[in-house]
């Protein structure tokens, strides 16, 4: 193994004394997970994730990570984390799109174990027909899983955002999964300029029994679970178990709110928040209303931007405060459905004034003008 | 930790702790070495169960909890069906995650306890169906088995995916009428125990409870072998009554007919390394 370090998260995550460096989204993941202590990660190939675990699997050979493998597919994958995380351990895997659907019974599963796994989701369209386009559509299906739903914006954000998720997730209050998400191929495979902390350093590993549940190593006793098993039986108790379960994980959620102000610096990111026309967006089309925001301001036209980092537990009051006096809210969104529009639509007050638009999917690009448009039409 | 004790109670409880968990910490075998041999001398790791009368499952799960080598440090995956409604009753830590999966979670847990307690026995049984096993989780079965990851899967094999209401598996005999198998069954029962031989499985063996020495054996020879060597697979025949509409009382009459009439055919299969290595480890017991 190769020495490093432990050391103060915190001083981990401070941009004080950083190095800049112009490296893709994919070699920006191997950057925080040199950085993680992670002890396993388990990697599937698929497209624009590959490269990431690639990655992730040079850094195992040089000495960073315990073990490391490829499993059979993304369901055995998202499975064997599972199990390495039940055993008390700390894990990262990635995927996408396809792969992601593939996988798609085991995030339920991971939220309701309560286990701290974080995977990197690097966005890709789903069939039919057959595609190896950007998208985020996956996404509108991942919202309610249980688990904590980041989305960075570029390189640098998904380099933050996967080591503070092992920060977040390891929290004995919440110790429930978390998702980050970047736009495949827009963030994976273009270069930027990524600051990073020394890579003399990682994170303090993770302490397996500080789980809300037993971890699965026989060092704790195994007392029989329950006298009577629920799961066949059409009883109060059966229902009033598996219900209040859910809700107590949907409640872990709740309880990484402070934690991701405190690491995150809050749910949201807002300019100009007074603006009587605003942009609600995350991912890559934060970056793009950026640029439609820089335009309308030459055409003399003032527009706020709120960024939203995390979609889950989702900045639902926060949204609504933000939006109350403004006259128009537009969604940019990179997939078919507008599941962030769904969302905003469903906090904001008087929600006529929320605009879907534009929106493109199938591998499209989002030009800014695009959002520009949306932008003069709000004025006419 | 092997010999020491697991379960304790701390001073004052002894009065308000359920029966079955002062008989597991007077009277429990986490430690002691036990086997079929001592049968009804000691509290079992299983706690009633809500298993059909009859059920040839429950009667194997309970050989295979008397029959590990190491109960204070194994660890069980299951799979949905059957076997997954009696697990909550065994006082071993298990995992049940979903249907299909067992393999890969195995693999993945047996890799973590190797990095967290490393010289020590850390062992990981699955234990789960025929259709976890041989149908919807066959692939991870064998991804497991040519990764050589170093876990024993026993498949408890009642022909029938019998907690759904008894439809066709993989494992039923060819001919057999059954739902989804209205016509009977088109195929014969999957050869499993030859697939694990030719996969990586160092040790396999078919074998029942109609035999319980035998049984213990097998399993026994399956968790030592998979804790040193590589990936071994045991198989169990366990005739479901509900289902196959006998009578609880003619379980194990109905494994013994079925060897009889040929279809049931009890084998082992050893790599020539496993061989050596059993050899020396019961010369060594004596």
């Amino acid at each position: 193994m190769i020495e490093q370090k432990i050391t103060d998260p915190a001083s981990i995550f401070s941009r004080e004394g950083r190095s800049k460096l112009f490296i893709t989204g994919s070699e920006a993941v191997r950057e925080a997970i040199k950085r993680a202590n992670v002890d396993m990660a388990i990697a599937y190939p698929i497209t624009p994730q590959s490269e990431s675990m690639h990655l992730v699997g040079d850094i195992y050979a040089e000495g960073y990570l315990k073990d490391y493998f490829r499993g059979e597919n993304e369901f055995a994958v998202m499975s064997a984390v599972a199990g390495a995380s039940m055993g008390g351990v700390r894990v990262f895997t990635a995927t996408g799109g396809p792969g992601t659907l593939r996988a798609f019974e085991m995030f339920s599963t991971w939220a309701g174990s309560r286990l701290p796994i974080v995977c990197a989701f690097l966005t890709r369209g789903v069939n039919s027909p057959l595609t190896i386009q950007p998208d985020t559509i996956e996404m509108a299906y991942l919202l309610d899983t249980g688990m904590i739903m980041l989305h960075a914006e570029n390189a640098q954000d998904l380099y933050d955002m996967l080591l503070k998720a092992f920060v977040v997730a390891e929290k004995t209050e919440v110790h429930i999964p978390v998702g980050v998400f970047a736009d495949g191929f827009f963030v994976t495979h273009t270069r930027d300029y990524v600051e990073v902390a020394a890579a003399e350093f990682k994170l303090p590993p993770y302490n397996p029994y500080s789980a809300p549940v037993p971890v699965m190593d026989m060092e704790n006793v195994p007392i029989r679970q329950m006298r009577d098993p629920f799961v066949m039986k059409s009883n109060f108790v059966s229902y009033a178990t598996h219900a209040s379960w859910q809700q107590e994980v949907m409640a872990a959620a709740e309880r990484a709110r402070p934690y991701i102000h405190r690491y995150l610096d809050g749910l949201l990111e807002v300019e100009t928040p007074g603006a009587d026309i605003l942009i609600v967006a995350s991912g890559t089309a934060v970056s793009q209303s950026r640029e439609a925001r820089a335009m309308a301001a030459a055409e003399g036209t003032e527009v706020g931007l709120v960024k939203i980092k995390c979609l889950r537990p989702f900045p639902a009051a926060e949204i609504q405060q933000i939006t109350r006096n403004c006259k128009a809210v537009i969604v940019p969104e990179f997939n078919r459905v507008g599941w962030l529009c769904r969302e905003i639509k469903a906090v904001v007050e008087n929600n006529g004034k929320v605009i879907g638009a534009p929106r493109v999917f199938g591998g499209m690009t989002m030009p800014p003008e695009l959002i520009l448009d949306q932008i003069r039409r709000c004025k006419a | 930790m092997s010999k020491r004790n697991l379960c304790q109670i701390s001073p004052g409880f002894e009065e308000i702790m359920p029966a079955e968990y002062r008989d597991l910490v007077e009277r429990g075998p986490y430690g002691k070495g036990w086997g079929v041999a001592e049968m009804g001398s000691f509290k079992e790791l299983i706690e009633e169960h809500p298993l059909c009368a009859g059920c040839g499952l429950a009667l194997s799960m309970r050989l295979i909890l008397v029959s590990l080598p190491s109960p204070e440090d194994t660890v069980v995956v299951g799979s949905t069906g059957c076997s997954a409604l009696a697990f909550p009753q065994v006082a071993l830590h298990n995992i049940h995650s979903l249907f299909g999966n067992q393999n890969a979670v195995a693999s993945g847990l047996k890799r973590a306890l190797a990095l967290r307690f490393p010289g020590r026995v850390k062992d990981v049984v699955v234990i789960a169906g025929d259709g976890a096993t041989c149908d919807i989780g066959l692939d991870s079965v064998l991804h497991s088995w040519f990764r050589g990851e170093k876990i024993t899967t026993i498949m408890l094999d009642n022909e029938a995916y019998a907690n759904t209401g008894g439809q066709e598996s993989g494992m039923t005999q060819r001919g057999t009428v059954l739902n989804m198998a209205p016509k009977g069954k088109k195929f014969g029962k999957v050869a499993v125990p030859e697939i694990a031989r030719e996969s990586g499985c160092v040790y396999v063996a078919v074998t029942s409870p109609a035999k319980p020495k035998n049984m213990e054996k097998a399993v026994r020879r399956a968790v030592l072998l998979a804790r040193d060597l590589g990936p071994t697979y045991v198989q169990l025949l366990c005739p479901c009554p509900t289902n196959y509409k006998f009578k609880p009382n003619e379980t194990l009459d109905r494994i013994r007919d079925q060897e009889k009439q040929g279809h049931f055919r009890p084998r082992e299969y050893y790599t020539p390394e496993a061989e050596a290595f059993i050899r020396q480890l019961e010369e060594a017991k004596g």
